[in-house]
């Protein structure tokens, strides 16, 4: 039986009860849902797990800043893969800035390791219950998380490529430096 | 386990005292910024603790701040040996954000160009496990073949390394004269050298003893560590991007995924020989076969105009301003794109807000995540084979660093 989204969707609501908040279908096609920060490691390791869902590989996970949400500022994607059915989905989750804890997936599996200590070096995103959390890409004294927005590439001083020079609103919360 | 290391595995060391042992940042039979801290017992690796980072460019938080079109170079910086590839990642993540459709012809051409990059990014790799054994002769033969690999890319953008090829929409330009040349010369002499090449290491008896069982890793650690691409395949899993979700036409074609068995560097070494020997027959495919028609979609809102027309046509102007600025519609949403990258699933999750660039923009480079799998699998092994290791999982630092 192959999957698709309805049937994910389905399953999960079968499965996991009241766990999806939200659920938002990319240009590409890919499902993601939106659970709690507190529950994501137990529903994906039960997401790989179970008999139907089988999302037996991590692709990828990364963090994402956005400072105009208040309270939900910070948030980690997950890509899973079912090699089984050959089908991705996205697991979303945001939390505050002020309190950016989310629970280890290192448990579930290994490859998480380094991928979460990247999105802590970058975010300042504490993952919970990992065995060394520590910076990965960056030097060890640095003490900014510089891929969240307050962070500019360029000095402040530049007024050029401002986006209202060119018929654009900008986007909340950004401005091009 | 090989003679050698259950003999070794045997021995105690001498009074229970292990020695430190620090290889790398720069070690030159490390081929690249890698350091790992040893602990060694004897000759025996009891543990490593490897750092990374030492080539960061923050090309993450670089691509925030470029158009679109910009961040091609960007990506050539990746897995430096196959950039060509990532170029065509980049584009195909855009193109379906956008929802842009390429010709027949750009993808075939696409194909041809992916598939050289892969025979380059396979031959350095293969041609240096042969080094770190010792032999440095199909080496020497075997980088002689790339450099005409990238003289055939040169043919097509105008560079080598870092090559920038394709735009988003299609290609640059089509293929030369020269490029018909050269690629038609290389498909009818390159096979017998590379032939060449196996036959002085695929069956030999001192390479195989060499290489046969060092650094292995299961199939299902392999995928548990994230492995794609070469390495998870060596361990038996017969995954590969370019099947599972077939892009630029890769469905239209018909070629074999080699697997190998116990995940060890002689597999990783013949999976990758296969796969050389896959690509030319699906460079030699999409050659025959490549379709006639346009090289590029008609978008002119991404794709840059052609020079001569820039200079002398008012809309060309425009448009070439309007792409170069970045002043291009692009629709708010998220795209995740993977393509079969010279070690794995490389993959582009693309979250666009609407604005001149991405709004957050990850790659999912497969050398950063099976790195990681490094220590595991080389405890208990001896130094040697950890280089070894290493070369055979043909670990790029730009890759891992991005």
């Amino acid at each position: 039986m192959n999957l698709s989204n309805e049937l994910v969707l389905a399953r999960f609501e079968q499965e996991f009860p009241g766990v999806v908040k939200a659920t938002e279908t990319g240009i590409d096609g890919i499902l993601a849902v939106e659970i709690d920060r507190e529950q994501v490691a137990d529903v994906l390791r039960k997401m790989r797990d179970d008999s139907v869902l089988q999302f037996n590989f991590l692709s990828s996970l990364n963090g994402m800043h956005f400072p105009q949400n208040e309270g939900r500022e910070l948030g980690v994607v997950y890509h899973l893969h079912n090699w089984v059915k050959n089908f991705r989905m996205r697991v979303k989750i945001f939390f505050p800035i002020s309190n950016p804890h989310v629970p280890t997936l290192t448990g579930v599996w290994p490859t998480a390791n380094w991928m979460e200590r990247q999105e802590y070096d970058f975010f300042g995103i504490v993952f919970d219950g990992h065995p060394d959390l520590r910076r990965i890409l960056n030097v060890d004294d640095l003490d900014v998380f510089p891929m969240r927005k307050e962070f500019k590439m360029e000095d402040g001083t530049r007024t050029d490529k401002d986006d209202r020079f060119f018929g654009r609103d900008g986007h909340e919360g950004r401005s091009f430096d | 386990m090989s003679q050698v290391q259950s003999y070794f595995s045997q021995l105690d060391s001498i009074d229970g005292e292990l020695a430190t042992l620090n290889l790398g940042p720069t070690h030159p039979a490390t081929h690249g910024i890698f350091q790992n801290v040893l602990k060694m017992d004897g000759e025996k690796i009891v543990s490593a603790e490897p750092t990374i980072g030492y080539i960061h460019r923050a090309f993450e938080k670089l691509a925030e701040r470029r158009p679109f079109n910009q961040i091609t170079p960007i990506t050539d910086r990746l897995n430096y040996c196959s950039s060509p590839i990532n170029n065509m990642g980049w584009h195909m993540t855009v193109e379906k954000l956008a929802g842009i459709e390429v010709p027949k012809r750009a993808q075939y051409m696409r194909i041809i160009v992916m598939e050289l990059a892969r025979i380059a990014d396979h031959l350095v790799c293969n041609a240096v496990i042969g080094v770190d054994t010792g032999a440095l002769t199909g080496f020497t033969y075997m980088f002689q073949e790339r450099e005409r690999i990238y003289d055939m890319f040169e043919e097509v953008c105008g560079a080598r390394l870092t090559t920038n090829i394709g735009r988003i929409g299609g290609m640059e330009r089509d293929f030369t004269p020269g490029f018909h040349a050269k690629l038609k010369d290389f498909l009818k002499t390159f096979p017998p050298r590379f032939e060449e090449f196996g036959r002085m290491l695929e069956r030999n008896r001192i390479f195989m003893d060499r290489v046969i069982n060092a650094g292995p890793i299961s199939a299902e650690m392999a995928m548990n560590y994230g492995f794609t691409g070469p390495n998870l395949r060596a361990a038996g899993v017969d995954y590969d991007v370019r099947v599972m979700t077939p892009y630029s036409s890769y469905d239209d074609f018909d070629f074999i995924i080699p697997v190998g068995q116990n995940g060890d560097t002689y597999d990783r070494f013949m999976v990758r020989q296969e796969e050389i020997r896959q690509s030319l027959k699906i460079i030699n495919d999409a050659y025959a076969n490549l379709p006639e028609g346009a090289y590029h979609a008609d978008v002119p809102d991404y794709y840059l105009p052609a020079k001569d027309e820039v200079y002398t046509k008012m809309e060309a102007l425009i448009y070439h301003f309007k792409v170069v600025m970045g002043e291009v519609p692009i629709p708010k949403g998220e795209v995740y794109h993977a393509v079969e990258g010279g070690n794995g699933e490389l993959g582009y999750y693309l979250v666009s807000d609407g604005g001149r660039t991405p709004y957050r923009l990850h790659f999912r480079r497969p050398c950063f995540i099976y790195y990681q799998a490094y220590p595991e699998m080389i405890k208990g092994a001896m130094l040697s084979d950890a280089i070894l290791t290493m070369s055979s999982m043909n670990v790029i630092a730009g890759e891992l660093d991005a």
